[in-house]
């Protein structure tokens, strides 16, 4: 299989990616890792006319903290989340189940949030822990919280001309801790459901902050803003997990698939909401306060 | 779109469509049929290659992406006639039936041992995890792959 014919222009900054984005509009595309838009061309679920490579501007590979956040750039590949000892919490939890060891020598974390699949892991981490999303377009640059950048099912908050440089993933002060539980057919599948969760304690031992996201349970990815206000201000326990864990069941529109009944993914969003935060809980504990 | 791509050390410059893929680059431009075409959909990692030491599927990467890279392939395992230790260990322990999946999981297993000197099963099974064999002969791929680390490793006796 081969994508249909399409030109092929290589950045050497991001004002020249912007620009020769602009020029041809949402018929254009960059390319960073690939491996969702690649294999969407060889089906011809896209047909860009122009792809914009990025993978040779320098200095968009960075990772670095920054004014209380993890800052990551457009071409930090899922493998570098792996070994690196700055991703933290539900992040460092999620990195190893994105997609296959060979995927993430390629696939990027700016490229995954960027596409905005409902199936797609790294969106439900940005949810949890309330992550911004950098976008660099010709008049400038603006940070979109994710939840605003989110639009739909393969839909952002991204202008035709606007390109992602980099997200930005808080760093709590306090004690904190998170999980990503994935259930998955075989390593590389999409998810069948996962669940990102991220709590910070408070000085005083209640929680200061909660996030709960859902994967593949609907058509985005689904922020479980209820179960998270039911958590802040109450200390960790597992009648208070359970009852969130009811909030996010109730919050998911799972669907029947080849991989499940929707009943079951909803039993499995329960049961994965209270594991997941209750590693969250013990991984926050854990820490000197 | 002009590009050169050193395959297996060797430079081949060219004319090349931007939709050529790198696994169909290395195949019928280059001529080494040794890089399988399995799922073709990024699944099952036949096509693996190593593009500037890093394992990749290259059904997934267009030619144009590897202008000015370096490009391993099962071919360029055998150095000065002399297998490389991850085929002697392949042959030795019988880490193939079909031998479909042999090019990919050898180039993986090789790419492991250069960072991963005395890599645990758990390891090897992590590094393979996304490459497929359809004989299910994980046992003694995995067991090929930790012989090769132990052969590989300096100072041992061969």
């Amino acid at each position: 299989m081969f994508p249909s014919q399409f030109d092929y222009v290589v950045a050497a900054s991001v004002e020249e990616a912007i620009a020769a984005k602009a020029e041809g509009g949402d018929e254009t595309r960059f390319l960073a890792g690939g491996q969702s838009l690649l294999p969407m061309m060889k089906i011809r679920l896209a047909t860009p006319a122009k792809l914009v490579d990025i993978n040779r501007i320098a200095g968009l590979d960075h990772m670095e903290r920054a004014d209380g956040h993890l800052r990551v750039g457009a071409l930090v590949r899922h493998a570098q989340l792996v070994a690196s000892g700055d991703t933290l919490g539900v992040m460092a939890s999620a990195a190893p189940w994105v997609s296959d060891p060979l995927v993430r020598n390629l696939g990027t974390l700016c490229g995954s949030v960027a596409h905005c699949d409902p199936e797609g892991d790294w969106n439900s981490v940005l949810l949890a822990t309330g992550a911004d999303v950098v976008a660099r377009g010709p008049g400038g640059e603006r940070t979109i919280p994710i939840g605003s950048f989110i639009r739909g099912p393969f839909t952002s908050a991204l202008a035709d001309d606007e390109m992602v440089t980099e997200v930005r993933i808080p760093v709590p002060q306090d004690r904190s801790g998170g999980a990503y539980l994935k259930l998955e057919r075989k390593v590389g599948d999409y998810a069948t459901v996962a669940v990102a969760a991220h709590l910070v304690v408070a000085g005083d031992g209640t929680i200061g902050e909660a996030g709960v996201a859902l994967t593949s349970v609907g058509p985005s990815n689904v922020k479980v803003t209820a179960a998270e206000q039911v958590l802040v201000g109450q200390p960790p326990g597992e009648e208070l997990f359970a009852e969130a864990a009811e909030l996010a069941a109730a919050a998911a529109e799972p669907r029947s698939d080849v991989r499940g009944t929707a009943d079951w993914k909803r039993q499995v969003v329960r049961t994965y909401t209270r594991r997941a935060l209750t590693a969250a809980a013990a991984e926050a504990m854990a820490q000197a306060s | 779109m002009e590009v050169t791509v050193t395959v297996n050390g060797a430079a081949h410059t060219g004319e090349v469509e931007p939709r050529l893929l790198l696994v169909d680059h290395i195949r019928r431009v280059v001529g080494l049929t040794g890089t399988h075409i399995g799922c073709d959909t990024t699944s099952c990692g036949a096509c693996t290659v190593l593009v500037d030491g890093t394992p990749v599927k290259s059904c997934t990467v267009l030619a144009v992406q590897a202008d000015g890279r370096s490009v391993t392939t099962v071919e360029g395992l055998k150095t000065n006639g002399q297998l490389h230790p991850i085929q002697e260990a392949f042959s030795a322990e019988h880490g193939l039936q079909c031998g479909f999946c042999t090019p990919g999981m050898m180039l993986v297993g090789a790419a492991l041992i250069e960072q991963n000197p005395a890599p645990s099963d758990e390891e090897v099974r992590w590094a393979i995890s996304g490459n497929l064999c359809r004989c299910t002969g994980y046992m003694n791929i995995v067991k090929a792959i930790q012989a090769a680390a132990g052969a590989a490793a300096p100072g041992e006796d061969q």
